[in-house]
């Protein structure tokens, strides 16, 4: 689903991504582990073109990642096809941003009437239903401000999957929640990992990792450290920065 | 039995405690009622002010007349600006070079030289360009010509000078709303596959209007108010109609507070516009609406009637 290879990512003359190489397989949930500034927030950025990247390749599903390669050469997508690529991977934030002049059911109606094209009215049915499954059934007509961190986190999720998204991507989305909220969302992902969802998670839940994940990515300074089986790599590390990372948080 | 020191499982009752006396408040307000008063009695008192004139003008046909176009003119010329300036706004925000440059030029013309000067440049037009024509550029043939002193009326040089100057500040009002929205929002409109023009158009610019309407209400006031420099022009708004009057009569103190009192009922209007407009755009930056002035009144009028405990000042 998702194939990296040798990317590279420089702010300026900072270089965050130094060469990844990472491959996502259908289905398959991956979460990536790393201290702060390890460059995994932007490899996530990277995969729906919220950055561009320097050097390497990044398909998904077949498709480079924001252009279209013909004759050896990399033409840049024009505006609406970039997005319609973007249109099939969800993403969800750290900070949620969910739309604040909006309803959580318009937040999650918004893209799909405006970008599919679909009815209002099945839009809104869909949204219902969506909402339900993410355990916020009765809350369609609250704004982001009268929600909870936990809530408007579910409801971003449930706004992401209004598109039907083939490849879902998580930036940190626990690290801005009160402790006793967290295990809500984590819930919802578990359920959408059980379902076959294909997923990249950024994360500091370790005990999600080993849970809910078919392997972990371990980076740190821009390139992968370490990866493989969950139980592997978080209960016997090879690598000593990654021994040094988990004593810390765990 | 209700005692001081609730005892567990017992209910002590709504709370009613003795509001905080602001006796401050009433010392001051009670200088301030004197002095008003003794200002209105001067004023009344004082053969000068001639309020008999001013009655006799106030609704006076010719003042009628001003006073309905300095409402339209401004109007319009609010319109044309709020409309023009969220475009040069958008453009200059805009990773097209070319808009945002066109848009950089025309603030700084626009804003860089006095809107009297504008209103002047517009009116004598037909000097610089006796005929405005619509053809091939650098000397080719044309296609539509027409003599600019009938193209471009007295009335019509206001409404460009006044509304192409107040887009070129609304502009700047515009983009510094937009800069207010927190980028996350583009992010999550990004990801979930928008355009940048939807982006803008359904999420950005609805939530900038929160930071956009107190300034915007503050040059549409001030647009009634610079209307009056079309007097320059010979174009007969509110204060040129009164001036009109008093240069025949001489009576310029009643005249001019003739045309006050319009300027002040204008701006009184706009203002409470200004108040439900932002009220409107509030939604969802506050988790309760404050109550209009209206439910306001009402709910104080239904408190003295049942007793209960309204707000004391």
């Amino acid at each position: 689903m998702v194939l990296a290879r040798n990317v590279h990512k420089r702010f300026g003359l900072n270089e965050v991504l130094k060469g990844i190489d990472m491959t996502v397989e259908r289905g398959e949930v991956v979460c990536l582990l790393g201290p702060s500034g390890s460059g995994k927030s932007t490899f996530l950025r990277c995969i729906n073109h919220l950055e561009t990247i320097n050097r390497g390749r990044i398909t998904v599903d077949g498709d480079i990642v924001g252009y279209r390669e013909k004759d050896g050469r990399l033409y840049e997508l024009p505006e609406k096809v970039a997005v319609r690529q973007r249109a099939e991977i969800g993403m969800v934030f750290q900070r949620f941003n969910l739309f604040a002049h909006k309803t959580a059911l318009d937040n999650i109606t918004e893209a799909p009437v405006l970008v599919k094209g679909i009815a209002r009215k099945d839009a809104e049915r869909r949204g219902l239903e969506l909402l339900e499954r993410v355990g916020l059934g009765d809350r369609g007509g609250a704004y982001p401000s009268q929600l909870s961190g936990g809530q408007q986190q579910r409801v971003a999720i449930a706004r992401a999957l209004a598109m039907d998204p083939k490849l879902m991507l998580f930036d940190e989305p626990t690290s801005a929640l009160d402790p006793e909220l967290v295990g809500d969302v984590l819930d919802v992902m578990r359920d959408l990992a059980k379902a076959g969802m294909t997923m990249v998670v950024v994360t500091h839940e370790i005990g999600f990792a080993r849970e809910v994940g078919d392997r972990v990515v371990f980076m740190d300074g821009g390139v992968v450290v370490e990866e493989g089986d969950p139980a592997q790599v978080l209960d016997a590390p090879r690598e000593a920065r990654t021994k040094a990372f988990l004593s810390k948080v765990l | 039995m209700a005692t001081s020191t609730p005892q567990p499982g017992e209910d002590a009752g709504d709370i009613k405690a003795v509001p905080v006396r602001h006796y401050g408040r009433w010392a001051v307000a009670a200088v301030v009622l004197v002095v008003v008063a003794s200002l209105v009695y001067s004023a009344a008192n004082n053969d000068r002010f001639k309020w008999d004139i001013f009655g006799d003008y106030l609704f006076s046909d010719r003042v009628m007349r001003g006073l309905w176009l300095t409402m339209w003119l401004s109007v319009v010329a609010t319109v044309i600006g709020v409309v023009l300036g969220t475009i040069l706004a958008v453009m200059r925000l805009s990773t097209n070079p070319v808009l945002s440059t066109i848009s950089l030029v025309y603030i700084w013309a626009f804003r860089g030289t006095p809107v009297l000067v504008q209103i002047f440049l517009w009116a004598f037009i037909g000097s610089i360009y006796p005929e405005i024509t619509f053809g091939v550029p650098f000397g080719g043939p044309d296609l539509i010509s027409s003599n600019s002193n009938d193209l471009i009326k007295p009335i019509t040089a206001a409404i460009l000078g006044l509304g192409l100057n107040f887009a070129a500040y609304q502009a700047e009002i515009v983009r510094a709303g937009l800069l207010s929205v927190d980028e996350g929002q583009v992010e999550a409109a990004k990801a979930l596959g928008m355009t940048g023009a939807n982006t803008m158009r359904r999420i950005v610019l609805p939530q900038a209007m929160r930071v956009i309407i107190p300034p915007t209400g503050n040059q549409a006031i001030d647009m009634l108010k610079t209307s009056s420099l079309v007097s320059v022009i010979a174009v007969s708004d509110l204060l040129y109609s009164v001036q009109l009057i008093y240069g025949q009569n001489y009576q310029q103190i009643p005249l001019l507070f003739v045309a006050c009192f319009w300027y002040l009922l204008l701006t009184t209007i706009f203002t409470i516009g200004q108040y439900y407009l932002e009220r409107h755009y509030a939604k969802g930056n506050l988790r309760e609406l404050p109550q209009t002035p209206v439910q306001r009144a009402r709910a104080m009028a239904a408190s003295v009637r049942f007793g209960g405990t309204g707000n004391s000042i």
